[in-house]
């Protein structure tokens, strides 16, 4: 069971426990993580789950795909290199201890 | 009602399948459309897969398995028809949609036209001025106070933004209504509302297609966003007409039942508007979770590819099976107090815009209006009161009303 943390703008993060499959997205909304969204429930439709990825995880989270590159240039804060859409981020035991950083909005 | 009400002659004798519940309930009918929460209980509950008698079809109701129907297109596909007709036995009553009714990879390529068309990218140029018409409209309908909600408001607003954001002319838009109502009645089974819409669609048929030729529409709107995608070389031109299309049908009248439920919501629930008042950056989710509560789009039927087990019953190749939007929102095994209207509900997940790779692609520019109009009321309006006698409209598809007359005051 992979733990993630969420580190809120105001700088406080927020440890979670993930399952294996399910999406960073899906185990934020299921444990109420403001500031993720998700309004299109993960069909990468939306950029309201946007995050950016703490140095060092970048590199060891699967490709990004066409949609989610398109959208990530639409979503509501700045775009930087290490930005995601954290429903397309599938998390495994390997990415146990990966560090998202929220945006200070997502519309 | 007996099992031999069939869709016409030449559909073969169904037989209900064994295991599964069979139940004598018309989801097309004025008696569902009155009152379709009772029913969808008895839908959900009775199994998670049932057969509905009356139109030979299979059908589920519950939260798991609509999303699970929703995310297997390849099993569950739209090609053959998201409406009770099925294209492989059945010409559609007009040229197949095609995105809608369209597989991957097809869908795929025109899906990805669209996606682009009405991207988040996209929306911030017409949010502001979405924005001001919406607050236009609240002031304009301050000074009445006396109103009805659906024609004044629920249809009014979404006319007074969408044909310009398309790049529609002025002339004609009387028949973008009308058009609607019959493409979601035409996914009905043969009744009486899908029989008259189709009887007097000429009309409005042929103001739709010369509306989407690209000499029709002006530069800078949706419409001729598709067209020149065409240049592009991403869709061909005969293709252009027929996407343009697909946003005429399903653009207007679906944001015309979303934002009129909202407004049914918080007329009925003045602890929510107050709520809603109280903080109006609740406004987009206070909108989605009306979305969810009425789904104003019920209904979508697939038809199976092959056979498949769903739910622990196999289903053979070639059968409908209808999937209630409106109950899987509604699913206590998903929900925590499903019935109620919680302008503060996470509601990611709802199927209100669908799920999987056919999922609403004109959702942000939905949320968009809704967001914007409830953000108005919410600055401007202090107390909303039904003032007159509430009025259902009926459609094989699309629920909402057909009249709400509302007393609003000022803040
Ligand atoms: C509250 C408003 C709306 C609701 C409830 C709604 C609902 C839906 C649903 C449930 C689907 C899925 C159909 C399926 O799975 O077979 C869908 C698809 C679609 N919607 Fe919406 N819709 C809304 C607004 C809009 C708007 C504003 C547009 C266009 C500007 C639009 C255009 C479309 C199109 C083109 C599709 C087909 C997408 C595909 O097949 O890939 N809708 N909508
Ligand atoms: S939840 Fe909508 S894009 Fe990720």
């Amino acid at each position: 069971m992979p733990s993630i943390t969420f580190v809120h703008p105001d700088g406080r993060a927020q440890r979670i426990d993930a399952s294996n499959g399910e999406s960073a997205m899906q185990a934020a909304t299921r444990h109420d993580v403001g500031g993720i969204l998700a309004e299109c429930g993960g069909n990468a439709m939306c950029a309201t789950c946007h995050v950016y990825v703490d140095e060092g995880w970048l590199a060891r989270l699967p490709a990004m795909g066409d949609d989610e590159d398109a959208l990530l240039d639409g979503a509501a804060a700045e775009r930087r290199a290490n930005s995601r859409l954290s429903c397309q981020i599938k998390l495994a035991a390997d990415l146990d201890g990966l560090v998202l950083n929220l945006p200070d909005r997502q519309l | 009602m007996s099992a031999t009400s069939r869709i016409d002659a030449a559909t073969p004798e169904r037989s209900a399948p064994a295991g599964v519940p069979r139940l004598d309930v018309d989801p097309f009918s004025t008696e569902f459309f009155e009152d379709p929460h009772r029913i969808h209980d008895v839908l959900r509950e009775a199994g998670p897969v049932v057969w509905l008698e009356k139109w030979g079809v299979y059908g589920v109701a519950r939260h798991a398995e609509v999303h699970a129907v929703l995310n297997d297109p390849l099993t569950f596909c739209s090609s053959r028809g998201v409406g009770l007709s099925d294209f492989a036995k059945e010409k559609p009553w007009r040229p197949q949609s095609i995105i809608l009714e369209a597989d991957p990879p097809a869908h795929t390529r025109t899906r990805a036209v669209l996606a682009q068309v009405l991207s988040p990218a996209a929306m911030k140029q017409v949010r502001e001025h979405f924005t001001a018409m919406a607050a236009a409209k609240v002031d304009e309908l301050l000074a009445r106070r006396s109103f009805d909600a659906v024609a004044d408001l629920a249809e009014a607003y979404p006319l007074s933004v969408f044909p310009d954001a398309m790049g529609l002319k002025q002339e004609g838009r009387e028949n973008l209504l009308p058009y609607a109502s019959l493409v979601f009645n035409a996914f009905g089974p043969p009744n009486q509302l899908r029989q008259e819409a189709i009887e007097r669609s000429a009309p409005h048929q042929a103001y739709v297609a010369a509306q989407c030729q690209r000499e029709n529409l002006a530069p800078g709107g949706f419409g001729a966003c598709i067209h020149a995608r065409a240049d592009a070389g991403d869709i061909t031109a005969e293709e252009a007409p027929l996407l343009v299309r697909s946003l005429l049908s399903a653009g207007l009248d679906t944001t015309v039942n979303g934002i009129g439920a909202a407004m049914y919501c918080l007329a009925r629930f003045p602890d929510q508007l107050a709520r809603l008042r109280s903080d109006p950056t609740l406004a987009r989710n206070a909108f989605e979770e009306a979305i969810r509560f009425e789904s104003p789009v019920q209904t979508f039927f697939r038809t199976t590819t092959r056979e498949v087990e769903l739910a622990g019953h196999r289903i053979g190749e070639g059968e409908k099976v209808l999937m209630f939007l409106g109950a899987a929102n509604r699913d206590p095994r998903r929900w925590e107090n499903p019935d109620r209207y919680d302008v503060t509900r996470r509601t990611s997940g709802h199927v209100g815009f669908g799920s999987g790779i056919h999922m609403c692609v004109g959702q942000l520019l939905a949320r968009l209006e809704g967001e914007v109009m409830l953000a108005a009321i919410a600055r401007k309006v202090a107390s909303i009161e039904i003032s007159g006698p509430v009025k259902r409209r009926y459609n094989n598809t699309l629920r909402g009303l057909e009249s709400l007359p509302i007393t609003i005051s000022p803040a």
